[in-house]
């Protein structure tokens, strides 16, 4: 659906984005991640066709974003950051003009309206002055423009910024259903939202794509060691001892914690589960456990330390 | 052409849909409505062979009108979708950059000819009143429409212009009364400079539209006038063409 190769964006004085390539599959979910200024704006910019590069080509649908650019509007639905709207027009009267100004009849966008309308849950405040209305519900409107005109590929610049839980909530909800009949592409700097929403992510910084893959094969490859926390009761320097033993322990911590438990962490050679042998060790010592877990790496954790590693070599 | 009309049409109904449309109104009849006042307690006073609508754009308030009126018209078309973001919105439909021009100064050249409808209706009491049927003579009052509305097509196109290069209305405002200002002062230049014959005195009387605007609404139809205001109007528009499609200089 989108294929970008080699995408280069100067602006006076700094490159937004550099040698910028990546493809996203039909049907896919894909989220743009970056700290503020990595180049995800300005990526969509130009998918969207509102600049061109500098140097690089960028196809959507096989159609090349610059000199076929009304054909590729066409395709997409496109919510800039923040969510521009007409503050002085009515839900439905905005939804119209949109439709109309993206080229569709006069009956065909008497439909469509309603079906987003409904899509969306606007159907309540379609006859409200959208500059009256909560930012959920603008985000929503926004959401309907992109929609309106049945695009086989959505664009959305940070859909949620701004919102409360329970609205980001739904929206993130309505981005999901999106996913099953659309390619959606979002950029965000919200981990979580990645991390419910998207099927595959796409790390970005100072307009570099650093890592590429789904949240979970991200996480597995973060993976290296299996980390274990548990809460045992017991003498601490029989503790100390018993872990030193064992065998696939790389390393571990004890901390006091609440009661008299004392808490440890332990991190496992390689593939190693150590959940097993830990719960043997408590057993066979006649010691109390009262937590056993594993924890992973949060795609947050994999974050920092993607966009880490970016910067220690310079 | 239809992302054209739709865009035409949802900008002059963001004229009537908000105060500024009514406020533009108001204060311009009112002008008119003053001048009309002038006209008719003067005329009181002694008769006068020149006809109604050269008497009217004599008075200082005719100009006032335009000078005053094509800068508030315009200072939105472009400044408000900048500095809202709704730009980003409109470019990324399928319109092309010279649809978008030309709606937006379709937009504003009609709501701007509405605005000058009242006159019609100051015309028409005239007439009702001296029941005299060259008060309203149709050619006369054709031309002098005809002028307006060449004034109003210069003047629309370098609001929009003003407002296309900036995110701020006030500064937009500012810009196209300026630039309207010098262009209309010109003329004064002109009547000053020694009779001589020269290039200077006469560009300066060629762009002199107090002449322009005086054949008008005799009901002469000057060609030199009506191509320069046609030309100024389309060198402002490119000139706004350039400045709406220079985000996507490389």
């Amino acid at each position: 659906m989108i294929e970008v190769a080699e995408l280069t964006k100067r602006y006076a004085g700094h490159t937004a984005i550099k040698n910028l390539s990546f493809t996203v599959r039909k049907g896919e979910i894909v989220g743009l991640l970056g700290p503020n200024g990595a180049g995800k704006s300005t990526t969509m910019r130009i998918l969207s066709c509102f600049m061109p590069a500098t140097s690089g080509t960028a196809r959507v649908a096989g159609l090349d974003v610059f000199s076929q650019a009304n054909e590729v509007r066409r395709q997409i639905g496109y919510m800039p950051e923040n969510n521009p709207l007409h503050q002085d027009m009515r839900v439905r009267e905005y939804l119209k003009f949109r439709a109309r100004l993206k080229g569709l009849s006069r009956v065909r966008s008497r439909d469509r309206v309603d079906v987003v309308l409904q899509q969306c849950g606007l159907k309540d405040v379609s006859k409200k002055i959208i500059g009256q209305l909560s930012k959920g519900y603008k985000q929503r409107v926004g959401l309907a423009d992109a929609l309106v005109h049945e695009p086989a590929l959505i664009i959305l610049d940070e859909p949620t910024i701004g919102l409360d839980p329970n609205q980001i909530r739904s929206v993130r909800q309505l981005i999901k259903e999106l996913g099953k009949q659309h390619t959606v592409l979002i950029s965000t700097h919200i981990l979580p939202e990645v991390e419910m929403t998207c099927s595959r992510v796409l790390i970005m910084r100072h307009g570099k794509i650093l890592a590429a893959d789904s949240p979970e094969n991200l996480q597995s490859r973060m993976d290296k060691g299996t980390h274990i926390r548990a809460e045992i009761l017991a003498p601490l320097a029989d503790l100390q001892a018993s872990l030193e033993s064992m065998g696939n322990v790389e390393q571990f911590d004890i901390a006091p914690c609440e009661g008299d438990y004392l808490l440890c962490s332990l991190t496992g050679s390689e593939g190693a589960d150590l959940r097993e042998e830990v719960f043997e060790m408590v057993k066979e010592k006649g010691w109390k456990l009262r937590d056993l877990s594993r924890s992973r790496y949060s795609l947050e954790d994999i974050y920092v330390r993607v966009t880490r590693q970016e910067e220690e070599p310079n | 052409m239809q992302p054209f009309f739709t865009l035409t049409r949802r900008e002059l109904g963001a004229y009537f849909v908000s105060l500024t449309g009514y406020v533009i109104i108001t204060v311009s009849l009112f002008l008119i409505g003053l001048s009309f006042y002038t006209i008719v307690s003067k005329l009181q006073a002694e008769s006068t062979p020149l006809p109604i609508t050269e008497l009217f754009y004599i008075t200082p308030f005719f100009w006032l009108v335009l000078l005053l009126s094509a800068p508030i018209i315009t200072m939105r078309v472009f400044s408000l979708e900048h500095s809202t973001g709704t730009f980003e919105t409109l470019m990324t439909t399928p319109i092309s950059d010279w649809q978008v021009v030309m709606a937006k100064f379709t937009a504003s050249l009609v709501f701007y000819m509405v605005m000058w409808l009242p006159l019609l209706g100051c015309l028409a009491a005239i007439r009702y009143v001296t029941r005299d049927p060259s008060s309203m003579d149709p050619n006369i009052v054709g031309t002098t429409f005809l002028g307006i509305f060449l004034l109003g097509c210069l003047y629309m196109s370098m609001g929009c212009f003003a407002s296309s290069v900036t995110k701020s209305q006030m500064i937009a405002a500012m810009l196209s009364l300026a630039i309207g200002l010098s262009l209309f002062i010109l003329t004064f230049l002109g009547e000053q400079l020694p009779m001589e014959k020269g290039w200077a005195v006469a560009t300066l009387n060629h762009m002199s539209m107090l002449e322009h605007m005086q054949d008008f609404s005799r009901g002469v139809i000057d060609s030199r006038a009506v191509i320069y205001y046609l030309s100024a109007t389309g060198f402002f528009l490119f000139l706004t063409y350039r400045v709406v499609e220079s985000r996507r200089w490389k």
